[in-house]
């Protein structure tokens, strides 16, 4: 199909330069046997480290970002990317186990906090989140942030965490959702990563959690099955386990991988 | 039309027509086909799709009444006056035409989120639409009415002057002439904008998420169940998407038939 399509372009170009238009050619040159860019589809939550980490690379990959379950569920219907990151280590192990991508490697780590807004004054606490009238925005069950807030909100009790959920008026697709209902103060507190807190240029305020509440958010990432760019892919996660990606990381506030 | 043997431009349009639908048919094609029938409908049967169902089917009634109230006087206005700047007027509550719905949402946040324009007047007044299902509504309105304004000012427009001056003579005021003379005449029109609007208003998706956010039984309608489905349950979101092609085909076919059969009823009266 795709080559078909390739082809097709091809006739296309060549009939333009047959006409003495003007031709574009490839942009540029991923690396490899294919032409583009590397292609990576990557959790919402890592824009900003994925970003920078791009951009000191050449050819600068393509990422594009959104709730890692979405991403799951696009490389289940048949869409590769070369390299898939996850905020969680769940779907790409499943994807493994489907023989959708390669053995998945772990590479980062992330912290959950509740986060409010930083001129809100509603929520100080964990202890506030059943109070009447608290506005909660949280994501939805199937995105990693959405059921790392559910375990945290399990530890606390049946009894609280109902209450909690009560307080809940919106599920949203991505940690994205989360931050842009806080910060305009739609929502008084919602959980979110640290980096989520970082890169929120001071509009939000972090309030760390008890220890034993806290769930391990380990982000794992692998080469999609069949990747166009299968050595660049493999390059770009080496160095973001263990070379130039993990500067980057750590910039934006992610930890070590657990 | 006159029949002749088909030239290599008939040929071209042939098939430039043939690429046109099967591009725009085979994805609503694939949402019956890629699951079946049978375990559509079995998935169809599942508490969060029938909320979202429930929920689409009651924020469109209510946008749609509003719509029709507040907007068949104003495009009757448009319709039937002539004042300064009515092109600008005109130009501007079109606007949502073509707003991308992500425009949409971020202009509602920003003139009525609690940090908006309005939202200290808003929580003066006690008045939530983030999060609410009221503000579902106003999400739909705002990207669904101006479907109905364009629509209702053209009816109006058509309307022959001369039956609305005739009434007028005849000692019908301005307000009954309105409402028994010119909206009787101008139904067809007003009831295709009013399809047009309501389908627009039921397939709204970016506009909601942004401002009312997602949440079952209170503002996660139709379509926002279905993009917060699919990456767990495809099969679940196909089905609600049939249903949503299905409605919507039924609309449309509705306001179909509706031109179709129009100009003959006219005739007759």
């Amino acid at each position: 199909m795709r080559v078909r399509m390739r082809s097709a372009v091809g006739v296309v170009a060549a009939l333009a330069i047959g006409l003495g238009l003007a031709s574009c050619g490839d942009d540029d040159d991923g690396g490899g046997a294919a032409g583009g860019p590397l292609v990576v589809s990557a959790a919402t939550s890592l824009k900003g480290a994925l970003t920078d980490y791009g951009e000191t690379l050449d050819p600068r990959p393509r990422a594009q970002f959104a709730g890692s379950d979405e991403l799951a569920a696009q490389i289940r219907q048949g869409v590769k990317p070369d390299v898939f990151a996850s905020a969680n280590t769940k779907l790409p192990d499943a994807l493994h186990r489907e023989g959708l991508v390669e053995q998945p490697r772990v590479f980062a780590g992330n912290r959950l906090v509740l986060a409010v807004p930083t001129d809100g004054g509603r929520v100080r606490s964990l202890d506030d989140l059943d109070d009447a009238g608290v506005k909660l925005a949280i994501g939805s069950e199937t995105v990693p942030i959405g059921s790392y807030t559910r375990k945290v909100l399990a530890r606390l009790g049946a009894a609280r965490n109902a209450a909690i959920l009560k307080n809940v008026r919106s599920n949203e697709s991505n940690v994205g959702g989360v931050v842009g209902k806080l910060t305009q103060g739609a929502a008084d507190a919602g959980f979110v990563y640290i980096t989520d807190v970082k890169s929120a240029s001071g509009r939000l305020r972090g309030i760390e959690l008890p220890a034993r509440l806290k769930p391990s958010a380990a982000y794992g990432v692998a080469v999609v099955k069949g990747a166009e760019h299968r050595d660049a892919a493999v390059r770009y996660i080496d160095a973001l386990v263990s070379g130039a990606g993990q500067a980057e990381l750590r910039e934006k506030g992610f930890e070590p991988a657990p | 039309m006159i029949r002749r043997r088909p030239g290599w431009f008939g040929v071209a349009l042939g098939a430039a027509l043939a690429v046109a639908l099967t591009f725009l048919v085979l994805p609503i094609v694939a949402i019956f086909v890629d699951a079946g029938p049978g375990r559509l409908l079995a998935a169809l049967d599942d508490d969060a799709s029938l909320d979202a169902l429930r929920l689409s089917a009651l924020t469109t009634a209510i946008a749609l009444a509003i719509i029709v109230a507040v907007g068949t006087p104003a495009a009757y206005l448009l319709a039937t006056r002539s004042f300064p700047g009515r092109a600008v007027v005109i130009t501007l509550v079109e606007l949502p035409l073509v707003l991308p719905p992500a425009v949409a949402g971020i202009g509602l946040l920003a003139a009525l989120g609690p940090k908006g324009l309005l939202g200290g007047v808003l929580e003066d007044a006690g008045v939530e639409l983030v999060f609410q299902t009221a503000g579902v509504v106003v999400a739909l309105c705002f990207v669904a009415s101006p479907f109905y304004l364009r629509q209702a000012q053209a009816a109006f427009a058509a309307l022959d002057p001369r039956w609305l001056e005739a009434s007028r003579t005849l000692g019908a005021s301005e307000a009954a002439t309105f409402a028994r003379v010119a909206i009787p005449a101008a139904r067809p029109g007003l009831v295709a904008g009013l399809a047009l609007a309501w389908g627009r208003a039921l397939g709204e998706f970016g506009a909601t998420l942004m401002f009312a956010g997602s949440l079952q039984e209170v503002t996660q309608t139709a379509p926002l169940r279905i993009y917060d489905g699919f990456a767990e349950d495809f099969t679940g979101a196909l089905a609600l998407s049939g249903v949503l092609v299905a409605v919507s085909a039924a609309i449309l076919l509705a306001v179909k038939l509706m031109d179709a059969t129009e100009p003959l009823g006219r005739a007759a009266r």
